[in-house]
């Protein structure tokens, strides 16, 4: 083999190996779709969603819990998007570029590999047991802001970060003060990516399972949470519930809760990608 | 005197980009600055509206009296100053607007009350685009040509009604036809406005401007008439550039 073909050879066998990796990642994907759909698609119904748990199979369903992941994701985007937000601004747009700054950088970046049980256990420190918010919604919403909050940070400081010097220069050039550079030019430019980070970070917080756990979250509840100071049960404990059990209908019906999982994560991602274009309609 | 530069020097940490300038630049006039990359001029455009208080490191020393205050001295407003001195930079940077918001937003922000209507009618008059542009002001600026972008970006200065616009050499990154458009539309602005630019083509100054300083390694070599730099320049160094011995 000349050298010619040698690095032609090379070439191939390098865009080959990509192109296994990247399938292999979506078979495994599709495998485990194809399971869950398989075994939880019978059980996919109206009554799924408007039943709550019960001891018979047949007739239980993941109202509350359904119910419950959406009210703590509505807490936990009420607390944890603003202070995120305002967090990776002052970082990347008037925090002085200096050690303190780099630690404190540092320092969020290492909390967002933090394992989430951690998380929980601060929660039941600090919300459920300090601030006498007992096992409420409010504790666990708060709790999951904690979780994704690092997540948001780092996303919305990135996408800040990627906004052209130029469209600041334009800006500055005609006489704006930093509060409108930052909010009228800045923060629309880098809305893309800030959204898609916090897609991402919530849609973690939707699946979280084990700070719920540790704060206390109920495993059985037969009611929707009537405030945030209610106690509450969430999908992901549900469906842990369900799949713990040894009889096969429940073990079906957990499949069932992880499709429902599954189509509401879908639609939020539909939700971003929509807010996405809106906002990229000039761009 | 309108700007008077008075023994300014500028760092960038410790390296000294800008030495000891004097310049005094006319009103109503276009002013050249030429000089081989790297000479300073772009740095010393940006620092007449304090640009550079954005790079880090930048440190200035020496006085730039505008209208008769030394716009580094103490209570000095540096945004306020750039409403009145506007910028039109190298590479054309309209926002991630419609044409019509592009022109609007610096007005808006400074609290302009008058007909916005108007206002943008009379910028894109001024800056030789409304013609191409009056049946689309709702559509993105990023549908334009680049020559049309950097034209719209000089509208956009325009519409502040600034003193003086500097130009960091706003044709670079444009063909030779849009070139010849905003260099037309350079001579336009004559009178109206007091233009600064920076270039690193030798004709465009020619064509341009009314008097041309020739900068060298962060100094200014000599500042006099176009005419007289291009025909008979007092200095060996300048006399080498123009006629293209380096740089």
């Amino acid at each position: 083999m000349t050298l010619k073909q040698k690095r032609i050879f090379l070439d191939k066998i390098f865009s080959y190996f990509c192109r296994i990796t990247t399938y292999a990642s979506i078979l495994i994907l599709f495998l485990l779709l194809f399971h869950i759909v398989k075994a939880g698609a019978s059980w996919l119904d109206w009554q799924l969603i408007t039943s709550f748990p019960s001891r018979h199979a047949s007739k239980a369903g993941i109202k509350s819990g359904l119910f419950g992941s959406l009210y703590l994701v509505a807490v936990t985007i009420i607390f944890s998007v603003p202070i995120g937000i305002g967090t990776a601004i002052y970082l990347q747009e008037y925090a002085k570029k200096n050690k303190i700054t780099q630690l404190i950088k540092l320092n969020i970046s290492n909390l967002a590999g933090m394992p989430s049980i951690i998380y929980g256990l601060i929660g039941l420190a600090i919300f459920v047991r300090f601030l006498g918010f007992d096992r409420s919604l409010l504790a666990g919403g708060l709790t999951l802001a904690l979780l994704i909050l690092p997540v948001i940070i780092i996303a919305s400081q990135e996408a800040l970060a990627a906004v052209p010097r130029s469209l600041r220069d334009a800006a500055y050039a005609l006489g704006a003060r930093q509060w409108q550079v930052v909010i009228f030019q800045v923060l629309p430019a880098a809305l893309p990516g800030i959204m898609t980070g916090i897609i991402l970070a919530v849609s973690r917080s939707i699946g979280e399972t084990a700070p719920l756990i540790i704060i206390g979250a109920l495993s059985y509840a037969a009611f929707i949470p009537n405030g945030v100071m209610d106690s509450f049960t969430a999908l992901p404990i549900q469906i842990y519930n369900w799949a713990s059990r040894p009889q096969q209908e429940f073990q079906e019906l957990a499949a069932g809760g992880i499709l429902v999982l599954l189509i509401l994560l879908f639609v939020l991602n539909g939700i971003a990608v929509f807010i996405r274009q809106r906002y990229q309609r000039f761009s | 005197m309108f700007i008077e530069i008075k023994n300014l020097d500028i760092f960038y940490g410790q390296k000294k980009a800008v030495k000891n300038i004097n310049l005094k630049v006319k009103k109503g006039l276009v002013t050249a600055m030429i000089g081989p990359s790297g000479c300073g001029k772009s740095t010393l455009l940006r620092s007449l509206n304090r640009m550079n208080d954005f790079i880090p490191g930048a440190r200035v020393e020496g006085e730039v009296n505008f209208l008769g205050k030394n716009i580094y001295g103490k209570n000095i407003d540096p945004v306020e100053l750039r409403s009145k001195i506007g910028m039109v930079f190298q590479k054309p940077n309209p926002f991630p607007k419609s044409i019509y918001n592009n022109i609007i937003w610096g007005p808006k922000i400074n609290g302009y009350e008058g007909d916005f209507d108007e206002l943008v009618e009379e910028a894109l008059k001024g800056a030789a685009l409304w013609d191409e542009v009056k049946d689309r002001l709702h559509e993105s600026a990023f549908a334009l040509s680049g020559g049309q972008q950097q034209r719209l970006c000089i509208a956009r200065a325009v519409a502040m009604k600034p003193e003086v616009i500097l130009m960091d050499e706003p044709c670079s990154a444009l063909d030779p036809k849009s070139t010849l458009r905003v260099e037309k539309l350079i001579n336009d602005l004559k009178g109206k406005f007091s233009v600064i630019i920076v270039t690193h083509n030798m004709q465009q100054a020619a064509r341009v401007s009314d008097e041309t300083c020739f900068m060298y390694e962060g100094e200014l070599i000599e500042h006099d008439k176009t005419e007289t730099i291009f025909t008979k320049p007092a200095h060996k160094k300048t006399e080498d550039y123009i006629t293209g011995r380096f740089g």
